[in-house]
């Protein structure tokens, strides 16, 4: 589903940082892959350059087999296909929750409005707040307006959901909402790839944990490993930081 | 305890009041000694020689274009028709309008007989002059908006020549006064364009439309600047979740960044557009009549330019608070979303 090859990244401003050295590594359809590393590790910006609002500078990113860096591909198109879901949920402050989820399938996606109210409805219910519909993304808490972010992802029927760090704003109290609708998404077989501090969340579903530090992998394992056996230095010591 | 917190109140209140009082003692006596000095220099007031330069009533003549005999008046008030008859035959002459008829049955008539008259109220100089600056100030606003969104955007656009070009045009605008521009407007361009045109065979295009131009162009460049810090103010996240989602940059733009920005604009557009208003006066150097150039020439009329000039000045500030006004209600309707 995706395959990553030597991408580099390097940023200039405000001063030169190498974001990315070097990343490699694949993704197949159906797979939850939960990144992790210490802040600065480039793990952001990895996840950002899967859906090209960061443009790599080199290597290939192919998602379903197009390469997204390749300047012929039209990245709309892609996008579409490439749901995301921010740490500051992003949602828009001008439009009701509904208009929210209804907006993109409507301009991208070339929807009727009654199909794209439709699976608004579907998606509401899922998330669990379906009685929000009409209220504006101000008035709902952390919780609820990540899990209108989710559901504006999936409005558009995505093949692969990014989550950049989707927890990390938000209070203790409603970290466990919107983790349940990351976890159920897993299991109808979503492929994911997760930004995240929370190790309960990468324990319980990830397939495979991505370790990054200073802009490259360095550890790359099935959860069970990863906690339990780690075996560079630099994971161990990570691990102990936060665990 | 309770009688003390009374009394305190009681004294706020009372020295609210005071400082009220004390703004209208201020007011009047501004208005008092500007009163006492223009009696000192024997300046007569003559407020009643204002209000027909507002609207006034013309008198209008029904005239015989014929000589003849006025045979007959038929009919009374709106049915009344005056017939003259002459040797070539008779012609009937309605006086539906006409409050008095001047003229009775056996009367000689030459052409140019006044038969009947009467009055019809026209708006005078100044409501004249306000409708102009109300007319060019409303044109020079939308083309404005226009010039100025196309401008923000462009300011904020990676494209150098875009960049660029509007950078350069704001700056050189913002640079140079109003009154040089509109003169640049008028004596350079309007004359080369008019020139060309004549030699081509088209007609010329009216002075006034190089005076909305000038205002246009001039409040274009403030509305770049505006729109430009508005659309920055937006999120980054904005655009960045818009274009995830696979909208274009242009979508994103549309749907999600200006209408957002459109609410944080406003308060400074409108700041902008009653400038505009104000600075439309300077069009009356371009013998365009718009409401202070209608004064100076009612001035010329009645010489009383102390009236005229108060009057104007409310006129303004009339069209201006009207504006805020409007602008206000608009901002309160966008705010309840």
């Amino acid at each position: 589903m995706i395959e990553v090859t030597d991408v580099h990244k390097t940023f200039f401003v405000p001063h030169k940082v190498k974001a990315l050295v070097g990343v490699s590594t694949q993704i197949a359809a159906g797979e939850v892959v939960v990144v992790i590393g210490p802040s600065g590790s480039g793990k952001s910006t990895f996840l950002r350059c899967l859906n090209h609002l960061e443009a790599a500078d080199s290597g290939h990113i192919l998602i379903d087999g197009i390469d997204i860096l390749d300047r012929k591909t039209n990245i709309n198109k892609v996008r579409a296909e490439v749901g995301m879901v921010f740490q500051s949920f992003n949602l828009f402050p001008h439009k009701t929750v509904l208009e929210n989820i209804t907006l993109a399938q409507k301009v991208v996606r070339k929807r009727s409005t009654a199909a794209a109210l439709e699976k608004a409805d579907y998606l509401l219910k899922k998330v669990g707040i379906h009685d929000k519909a009409n209220a504006y993304p101000d008035n709902l808490s952390g919780g609820q307006q990540q899990r209108v972010a989710i559901a504006r992802a999936l409005a558009m029927d995505p093949k692969v959901m990014l989550f950049d760090e989707p927890t990390s704003a938000l209070d203790p109290e409603m970290i466990g909402e919107v983790l349940d609708v990351m976890k159920t998404l897993a299991q109808e077989g979503m492929t994911m790839v997760v930004v995240t501090h929370e190790m309960g969340f990468a324990r319980e579903v990830a397939d495979r944990v991505i370790f990054m530090d200073e802009g490259a992998i360095v550890e790359v394992g099935t959860p069970e490993h990863f906690f339990k056996n780690p075996t560079h230095d630099r994971t161990k010591l990570f691990l102990s930081q936060i665990l | 305890m309770d009688f003390l917190a009374k009394i305190e109140e009681l004294r706020y209140r009372s020295a609210y009041f005071l400082w009220v009082g004390v703004f209208f003692i201020g007011v009047f006596a501004v208005i008092g000694t500007l009163y006492y000095a223009t009696a000192k220099i024997d300046y007569s007031w003559h407020w009643f020689d204002v209000p027909k330069y507002f609207v006034n009533q013309e008198r209008i003549d029904i005239k015989a274009d014929m000589e003849g005999v006025v045979e007959a008046i038929n009919g009374k008030g709106k049915n009344a028709v005056v017939i003259v008859k002459s040797d070539d035959g008779s012609k009937s002459y309605p006086m539906a309008q006409a409050e008095e008829i001047w003229v009775y049955k056996g009367d000689f008539i030459a052409p140019g007989k006044v038969l009947g008259v009467y009055h019809k109220w026209q708006p005078g100089i100044l409501l004249q002059g306000m409708w102009l600056t109300l007319k060019v100030s409303m044109y020079a606003i939308v083309f404005g908006i226009l010039i100025g969104m196309l401008g923000g955007i462009a300011r904020i656009s990676k494209n150098p020549a875009l960049k660029w070009s509007a950078i350069t045009y704001v700056e050189i605008v913002r640079g140079s006064p109003l009154l040089v521009q509109i003169f640049i407007w008028y004596f350079v361009l309007a004359t080369l364009v008019n020139q060309l045109l004549l030699r081509y065979g088209f007609s010329e295009i009216d002075a006034l439309y190089y005076g909305v131009a000038a205002l246009a162009t001039f409040t274009g460049a403030y509305v770049t600047e505006i729109v430009r810090a508005g659309i920055q103010s937006i999120h980054r996240g904005q655009t960045e979740a818009a274009r995830s989602l696979g909208m274009t940059g242009p979508q994103a733009m549309f749907y999600i960044i200006l209408p957002q920005a459109m609410r944080r604009i406003l308060p400074p557009l409108a700041g902008q557009f009653i400038s505009l208003i104000k600075d439309s006066s300077l069009l009356g150097m371009i013998a365009i009549r718009e409401l202070t150039k209608a004064t100076r020439e009612a001035i010329t009329i009645s010489l009383s330019p102390y009236e005229f000039w108060f009057t104007c000045a409310i006129l303004y500030l009339v069209l201006t608070f009207t504006l805020s006004m409007v602008v206000q209600y608009m901002e309160r309707k966008m705010a309840i979303q």
